[in-house]
């Protein structure tokens, strides 16, 4: 990005350093959540609706995975992708797709988690109802998650403002490489490394913005939604 | 309700979010292991689009501290390392991680610290001021993440007599593991010394209160190198593109880019690969 | 056409039914014969609506046991319930039909026939595309029986399907379990309201503190009821 420009100016004039940051933060955290979700929501959903031994441990492990810390995440996918480890073949540390894993991975737990509360809570107001439809096991999970839908949205929100906010995983399996795997939270970062404290704290507003637009374009798809099926 | 199709489409996205990863290996590029101050001083905003427009090559750098770089160069998830610690860089020819060090460039290290100078270390003698620092117990920032800078502010300290890391510490020396950004900011906002390269300084926005105290003594001499990493070790290591760069960084022509760098006029890196023993 | 009262007779035998030290039903025997609809009347709290989920089959008892035609543990495809305030799925009422007919296993090419059935049987002919939720409490009612009648069941039960509903939505209703009636399926139902109980039943059941009190067809039972606590139950008084 150019010297001495207040972030403000990027925005109006279209900078193509910083659209080209934006891009790829929305890219990584969306596909994190998209990721994030395939895994989280049905984990949540059945350890919400299975009775088994240990379920309790399983329930506070996974509320506490919550509270991932994304630089040890970071730290554990670097070494799972690094040449040097299990994963190096993949040759894929330093690019976008080991920072959707890493986000991936951190979120997961968070998905999962809220999931798993909607679904107990939906569970024991459509419990009667199933039994009485002869809905079985794999059925029950499928039609809570798609009747839970609108709050599985906070769960999924809850997730993508956690990976959109996080630098310490994308730092250390992104490389922060200009133009390649150059985040928003990392520039803000690097920015903040090279003294422009004042840029650094406009990119973060334009951060803000973009998590802003995001939930609200969730909002309003929810809004839209309810009003179709109730 | 969602079908069998929905299902489809969304593993057909996981493939082609996942599957980018094979058209990466394709093209030409090669990744770069370098330190906080040949970013954070621009110098490879500058001379990494020369490159690329004379040889098509795309350079990713990865910046981390000499310690951190030389280490990803270990693991073989760079191609060349681009470092600033002579004996680390030897080393790691030696345990046969890189194929040879190439001298490419020096600039220099400068002690900055408040206007108002407490410890009284203005002047030309770097050992002199460290002493001064030592004695009046004076807020010291280091480094402390093992970067060519902290391996050479240690050096320092050693030549100075001073035992920074045993019976002379104390609490005025602050070591806070992180990059040469950090450590500015940190002792811009704490009125403290640090010792810095010049050109992460001239660069660097946030001065507060801070101006150079030491420069010019020889002993702030700081020499970078370059390294291919040994495709021995690692197969997959692009060694012909990573041969490339360094042969255009230790060229006539990539030693004319890395000097023409200036900031405000003035030039930060010395071009010297043709220097014997650098 | 399916094999004839496969279910039936639902016989419960001496079943006994405690949650938490609470008894609920105390040793109740009651068999559910084919025919006219038997409807159970009694107090809050009686245990109506325990005994209608242990005919069901969603819960088992504590003592005694019950058989759906001699058989324990049934596969409960033939009978079917609704609950006194049913849960609609989030998404139109003709949806949670087709979800019904989907669990039952009715072939997806005659799906939307018997939606259409179901609705004109109901009365909720246009409203299926509704989202369920916003329906009124009235047609959410008779949106359950539909679901209810996918089954195709031998066996419906019903907990005071009228209890919350205006005169014109219990018309409604009380006309569909009449029609259903007709058709052969047997009726359990409970019920509040003595004057539907007359309007409806076949079997009376007066139940009281977990057993069953006095059982006779309709018109004796409130002709010349045998025990105390029918004929004071039948003035109007509360039963304690």
């Amino acid at each position: 990005m150019p010297d001495n420009v207040s972030a403000l100016q990027l925005v109006l004039t279209g900078d193509p350093a910083l659209v080209a940051i934006v891009r790829l933060s929305l890219l990584v955290s969306l596909s994190a959540v998209v990721f994030g979700a395939l895994i989280g929501v049905p984990v949540g959903a059945a350890v919400a609706l299975t009775r088994f031994r240990g379920r309790e441990a399983v329930i506070v492990i996974l509320n506490a995975l919550m509270g991932l810390p994304p630089v040890v995440v970071g730290l554990v996918v670097y070494l799972l992708l690094s040449r040097a480890g299990p994963l190096g073949s993949w040759g894929i540390l330093f690019t976008p797709q080991a920072m959707i894993i890493a986000q991936s991975v951190l979120i997961a737990p968070i998905i999962a988690a809220l999931t798993r509360q909607t679904i107990e809570d939906l569970w024991t107001e459509y419990r009667d109802e199933l039994a009485a439809m002869d809905v079985g096991p794999l059925g029950r999970i499928a039609t809570l998650i798609w009747d839970g839908r609108f709050s599985l949205v906070t769960a999924l929100l809850a997730g993508f403002g956690r990976a959109a906010a996080e630098v310490g995983a994308v730092i250390i399996v992104g490389g922060n490489i200009d133009g390649f795997t150059r985040v928003m939270t990392t520039a803000i970062a690097l920015e903040t490394s090279k003294g422009d404290l004042p840029l650094a704290i406009g990119l973060g507003m334009v951060l803000i913005a973009i998590v802003v637009v995001v939930n609200a374009a969730a909002w309003g798809l929810r809004r839209a939604g309810e009003r179709l099926a109730g | 309700m969602p079908t069998r199709r929905t299902l489809l489409v969304v593993l057909a996205t996981v493939a082609a979010v996942l599957g980018g990863a094979s058209a990466h290996a394709q093209d030409k590029s090669i990744v770069v292991a370098s330190t906080t101050s040949t970013q954070d001083s621009g110098l490879f905003g500058h001379i990494l689009p020369l490159f690329k427009a004379k040889t098509g090559i795309d350079v990713k750098v990865i910046s981390q501290g000499t310690g951190q770089a030389l280490d990803t160069g270990r693991r073989g998830d760079a191609d060349v390392v681009f470092v600033h610690a002579r004996p680390q860089e030897e080393k790691f020819v030696a345990d046969g991680f890189g194929v040879k060090r190439n001298p490419v460039m020096y600039n220099d290290f400068i002690l900055v610290g408040p206007k108002n100078d407490p410890a009284g270390a203005k002047g030309k003698d770097i050992v002199a001021g460290l002493k001064a620092i030592k004695a009046k117990e004076a807020p010291f920032i280091s480094r402390g993440d093992k970067s060519g800078t902290h391996a050479a502010e240690l050096a320092l300290w050693k030549l100075a007599g001073i035992d920074i890391a045993g019976a002379d510490k104390g609490a005025w020396y602050k070591e806070i593991g992180q990059g040469m950004g950090a450590a500015l900011n940190t002792a811009s906002a704490s009125n403290a010394y640090v010792l810095t390269d010049r050109g992460t300084w001239l660069s660097f926005k946030n001065r507060g209160d801070l101006a150079i105290v030491v420069e010019g003594d020889g002993k702030l001499f700081n020499q970078y190198g370059v390294i291919l990493v040994n495709p021995d070790k690692h197969a997959h290591v692009k060694k012909e593109l990573g041969q490339a760069f360094i042969d255009w960084l230790i060229s006539p022509e990539g030693q004319k880019a890395i000097a023409d760098y200036k900031i405000n006029d003035e030039q930060l890196f010395f071009p010297n690969a043709t220097v014997p023993g650098a | 056409m399916r094999a004839p009262s496969s279910d039936l007779p639902i016989v419960l035998d001496e079943v006994s039914f405690a949650v938490r030290g609470v008894t609920i039903l105390d040793r109740l025997s009651l068999q559910l014969d084919p025919g006219a609809p038997t409807v159970l009347i009694g107090p809050n709290g009686a245990g109506k609506t325990t005994l209608l989920r242990l005919a069901m089959g969603l819960i088992a008892p504590t003592g005694g046991r019950v058989t759906w035609a001699g058989r324990d543990n049934a596969a409960s495809e033939h009978r079917a319930i609704v609950f006194q305030r049913p849960v609609m799925l989030r998404r139109s009422g003709a949806a949670n039909i087709r979800y019904a007919l989907a669990q039952a296993g009715v072939p997806r090419a005659a799906r939307d026939k018997r939606i259409d059935e179901l609705c004109a049987l109901v009365g909720l002919n246009g409203l299926g595309d509704r989202p369920a939720r916003k329906l009124s409490g009235g047609e959410q009612q008779r949106l359950a029986l539909a679901r209810a009648l996918a089954k195709d069941p031998q066996v419906l039960l019903l907990d005071e399907p009228t209890a919350s509903l205006d005169p014109a939505a219990t018309k409604a209703i009380e006309d569909v379990v009449r029609a259903v009636a007709a058709r052969g399926i047997k009726v359990v139902m409970s019920t509040h309201d003595l004057g539907e109980a007359r309007r409806l039943a076949g079997e009376i059941v007066l139940m009281h503190r977990g057993r069953v009190v006095e059982s006779a067809p309709a018109e004796q039972f409130f002709a010349t009821p045998q025990t105390a606590e029918a004929r004071r139950f039948i003035n109007g008084e509360l039963l304690v």
